[in-house]
């Protein structure tokens, strides 16, 4: 059960990363992409009907995170307590700002939402991937599964850091170009003329920073937490998982260079999800690596909840995953096409 | 003031605040169907538009419920650290299904209903407004199945460890107290938006200005008012006083301000709890009628708060005593304000009285009040527990997070909600202002709420 839930979870996670990921690209590419204000019209429009929805993913990934690992839950998110706060209030923000741009016809109004739009988007990028570095470096966990995190200390990796140092920066900036990537390779295919071209080539410089940036946090990872790899030398066969990573970033680049938008865009899917399920398989069985003592750390057996709540979960969970599918292929099917940005109050 | 007050500061801001927002757009979802399905039967371009009118003010709301519910869902775990790590096992059930069963259903048949107008049929339409309305109902059933586990837990198993495991499904989801809250709690939503509807209707018509759309208005306000008001009383405020007087007696107690156990308990009318004297001053008050509501004869023995320990007392009792109060007085007010509209809708007259339309017009934000005030009274008839009779509120918040980082998030909550109120209030207004003849179809519009 502990095994099944572990990767349900991680399924959600990587979903929202998917879907959102692309809607916070076009967020950071906004204000660089979009030159005249039909182009970021255009944008807003590009992931307007679908924003919400791929927003949902983090509630139920959250929800069903709290429902099967009520301790990991509660742990994480009383120890990340500032960055998570923050985080609400930029998901706040970054909403207000695709949401109420479009109300009225004034340039400052247009240019002060469009703004806060950009600024929550990149900052909340950065936040996750950070966030996501975090849960790989560990935390100071005690024995009483309890911690508390201030924004940063001395930017070390020790037993005692801060949710932002050198190695979760760098988690942060791989997060801003991977999703920049994504978000770019969204807009080629959802727009047209030049606004499509510029996001095809700014995909093709994301694409060559990202593979520096995988390379580099790959590096790190290794100098960082040791443990990671504790599971790759027990199954070699986990390493189709980093060479799958690698796959997906040539194929992205082929099909970019082919200009075959939806398969790059696709390419680019399975980098995030690989990316994800790297470190989940890593980690596996631990779910918050504790930086004081390995002993300390939380694992999936510490924080299951009761099996007959997780046997129950396991149907409705499916269930709803049918249906939710079923909206999604709605939904995205309904508005396929290319968005086009026009005024309307 | 230490991190345990303003964790429940916090959350009692912010929750209150969210639930400004789903009060109404789930209340409108209902009366969105009900223009819409007339438009569709009559095939009447006036009902049309105004469905139209109403889902483009359902969008801005919706969106702010959106973003205050965010943080809400995050809540329980950065400052209720203990309570989620102790109850999550049973209450993260119903909040992980609100997630995978109603917001999924919500935003995608929203965005359907919203921008698909022009290419769906009319009944493919029709049909998106009616699972926008479900999506929207079913998300109000989960999060109310929470809290009433809260009030009355049940189907859980207390482990050694001191953690909550669920051992019956059915038995959360079907607990008593859930579908008591729900309805009563579902009715205040359709009271909500009927003020909300007939008010601008009344506005229209004293400005004269949208005179047809401003006579649907108040007729569909006004005629689901009296219906939704009346079911506040009974059947639904009705058994759920009687929940509450059975499984939290003092917490009735409190509500009612009875001080000293009594046969032929009076109800009181108005008055100032005196905790030092343990009395009501200035009381206005009826014999016997409490006793009558509780337990249907006039002589029963009702317990007041002597007979239950000191520390179980509801712990802000004051408060609890006037927010009970309010909302009572106010669904009486309710009941009167629009039975005296329907009657003179039904003479024909309604259109032409003034200070009726004046009163309607001037009443929306008491729906918000009430409802307010009843969620004050719920919850803080709980004090002092947190899982009631289980789990104490002073054990449920996160011991690991400072006074000072829980002030500095509630401070900046508050700043940001302040912000989120005022653009709520321009764009509303800007809305009505344009009036319903605006709302056409938009074949690309930018998003949800534009
Ligand atoms: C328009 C709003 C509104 C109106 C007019 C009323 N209520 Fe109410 N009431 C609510 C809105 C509300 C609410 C906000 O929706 C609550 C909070 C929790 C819930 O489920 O419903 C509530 C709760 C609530 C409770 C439960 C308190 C607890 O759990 O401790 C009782 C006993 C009543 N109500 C009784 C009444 C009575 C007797 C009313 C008749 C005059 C009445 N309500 C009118
Ligand atoms: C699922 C629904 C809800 C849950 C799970 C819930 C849970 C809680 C929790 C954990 C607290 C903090 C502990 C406390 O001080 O009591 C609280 C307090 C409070 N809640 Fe709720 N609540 C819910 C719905 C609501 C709603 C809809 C409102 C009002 C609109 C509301 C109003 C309040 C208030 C006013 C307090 C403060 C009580 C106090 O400070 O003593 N609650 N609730
Ligand atoms: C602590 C309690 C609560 C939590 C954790 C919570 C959580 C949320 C979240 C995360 C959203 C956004 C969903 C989206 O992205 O589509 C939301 C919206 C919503 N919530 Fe809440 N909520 C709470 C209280 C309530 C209560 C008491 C009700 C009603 C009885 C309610 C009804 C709704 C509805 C209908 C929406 C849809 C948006 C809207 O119509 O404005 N919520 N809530």
């Amino acid at each position: 059960m502990g095994f099944i839930w572990f990767w349900i979870v991680a399924v959600m996670i990587a979903a929202y990363v998917v879907f959102d990921g692309f809607d916070l690209g076009a967020g950071m590419l906004y204000p660089i992409l979009g030159r005249s204000d039909k182009d970021r019209s255009t944008i807003i429009q590009a992931i307007g009907p679908v924003w919400d929805g791929n927003e949902v993913w983090l509630l139920a990934g959250g929800g069903t995170l709290f429902f099967a690992f009520p301790l990991l839950y509660a742990s994480s998110f009383s120890g990340f307590y500032l960055p998570l706060t923050i985080v609400l209030w930029l998901l706040v923000l970054r909403a207000l700002g695709i949401e109420l741009r479009g109300h009225i016809a004034n340039d400052l109004w247009r240019t002060f939402f469009g703004a806060i739009f950009a600024f929550a988007s990149l900052l909340l990028t950065v936040f996750f991937g950070a966030a996501l570095a975090n849960v790989i470096r560990g935390v100071p966990l005690g024995p009483d599964h309890y911690f508390f995190l201030p924004l940063w200390t001395n930017w070390q990796v020790g037993p005692q850091p801060g949710i932002l140092d050198w190695y979760t920066v760098i988690g942060g900036l791989v997060a801003v170009v991977a999703l920049s990537t994504h978000g770019a390779l969204w807009l080629w295919l959802k727009t047209s003329d030049e606004l499509s071209e510029r996001a095809r080539r700014a995909a093709g410089y994301g694409w060559a920073a990202l593979c520096l940036m995988t390379l580099v946090s790959l590096i790190a990872t290794i100098a960082v937490q040791p443990m990671a790899l504790k599971n790759y030398g027990r199954y070699p066969i986990l390493y189709l998982i980093p060479l799958a990573v690698v796959a997906s970033l040539l194929a992205l680049q082929l099909f970019r260079n082919a200009g075959k938008a939806l398969y790059a865009f696709l390419a680019s899917c399975a980098y995030l999800v690989f990316m994800l399920v790297g470190a989940a398989a890593g980690l596996y069985p631990v779910l918050l690596p504790s930086s004081l003592n390995l002993q300390d750390s939380l694992t999936v057996a510490d924080s299951l909840t009761g099996s007959y709540a997780l046997h129950v979960g396991l149907i409705w969970w499916g269930f709803g995953m049918l249906l939710a599918v079923g909206y999604f292929v709605t939904a995205y099917w309904l508005f396929r096409g290319k968005a086009e940005g026009h005024y309307h109050f | 003031m230490d991190a345990f007050v303003l964790d429940r500061l916090q959350f009692a801001f912010t929750i209150t605040f969210h639930y400004l927002f789903p009060q109404l757009t789930m209340g409108l979802a209902l009366l969105i169907v009900v223009l819409k399905g007339i438009a569709l039967k009559t095939g009447s371009e006036d009902y049309d538009r105004s469905s139209r009118f109403w889902a483009k003010l359902f969008a801005v709301n919706f969106v702010l419920g959106v973003v205050t519910g965010i943080p809400m869902e995050f809540q329980f775990g950065t400052n209720w650290a203990e309570f989620s790590r102790l109850t999550g096992g049973v209450i993260g059930q119903p909040l992980a299904m609100e997630g995978v069963f109603a917001f999924f259903l919500e935003s995608a048949f929203l965005g359907l209903f919203l921008f698909g107008e022009k290419r769906l049929s009319k009944l493919a339409h029709f049909g998106s407004a009616v699972m926008v309305f479900l999506g929207s109902w079913l998300s109000g059933f989960f999060i109310i199945a929470t809290d009433a586990w809260m009030q009355h837990p049940v189907a859980y198993t207390l482990m050694p460890d001191g953690t909550f495991h669920l051992n019956s499904f059915w038995g959360l989801l079907s607990n008593g107290w859930a579908w008591r809250q729900y309805a009563h709690n579902m009715c205040a939503t359709v009271v909500t938006a009927s003020f909300v509807m007939a008010a601008v209707g009344a506005f229209y018509l004293l400005n004269k200005q949208h005179d047809a759309f401003g006579k649907i208005f108040v007729k569909v306000g006004v005629v689901a008012g009296i219906i939704s008001c009346m079911l506040m009383i009974f059947p639904t405020g009705d058994a759920q006083g009687k929940y509450v007087a059975h499984y939290q007696p003092v917490a009735m107690a409190g509500m009612e301000g009875l001080f000293h156990s009594q046969a032929g308990a009076p109800i009181v009318l108005m008055g100032q709890p005196n905790e030092q004297t343990q009395t009501i001053d200035n009381p206005i008050a009826a014999n016997d009628v409490l006793s009558f509501l509780i337990y249907g004869t006039t002589k029963a023995e009702v317990k007041g708060l002597d007979s239950f320990p000191r520390q179980d007392w509801p712990t802000m009792l004051p408060l609890l005593f006037y927010a009970y109060h309010i909302m009572a007085g106010l669904g009486t007010y309710f009941v009167l304000l629009m039975a005296i509209s329907v009657f003179l809708l039904w003479r024909k007259k309604l259109y032409q009285s003034r200070w009726v339309l004046w009163a309607l017009m001037l009443s929306f934000p008491l729906p918000y009040i009430a409802t307010t005030a009843g969620w004050m009274t719920a919850e803080l008839g709980r004090q002092p527990w947190l899982v009631y009779g289980l789990l104490r509120t002073s054990q449920g918040f996160s011991t690991h997070v400072s006074a000072g980082n829980t002030l500095f998030t509630l401070l900046g909550f508050m700043g940001i909600y302040a912000v989120l109120a005022i653009l709520w209030i321009v764009l509303v207004y800007r809305m009505v202002e344009h009036g319903p003849e605006a709302a056409t179809p938009h074949a690309h519009p930018e998003t949800i709420s534009a």
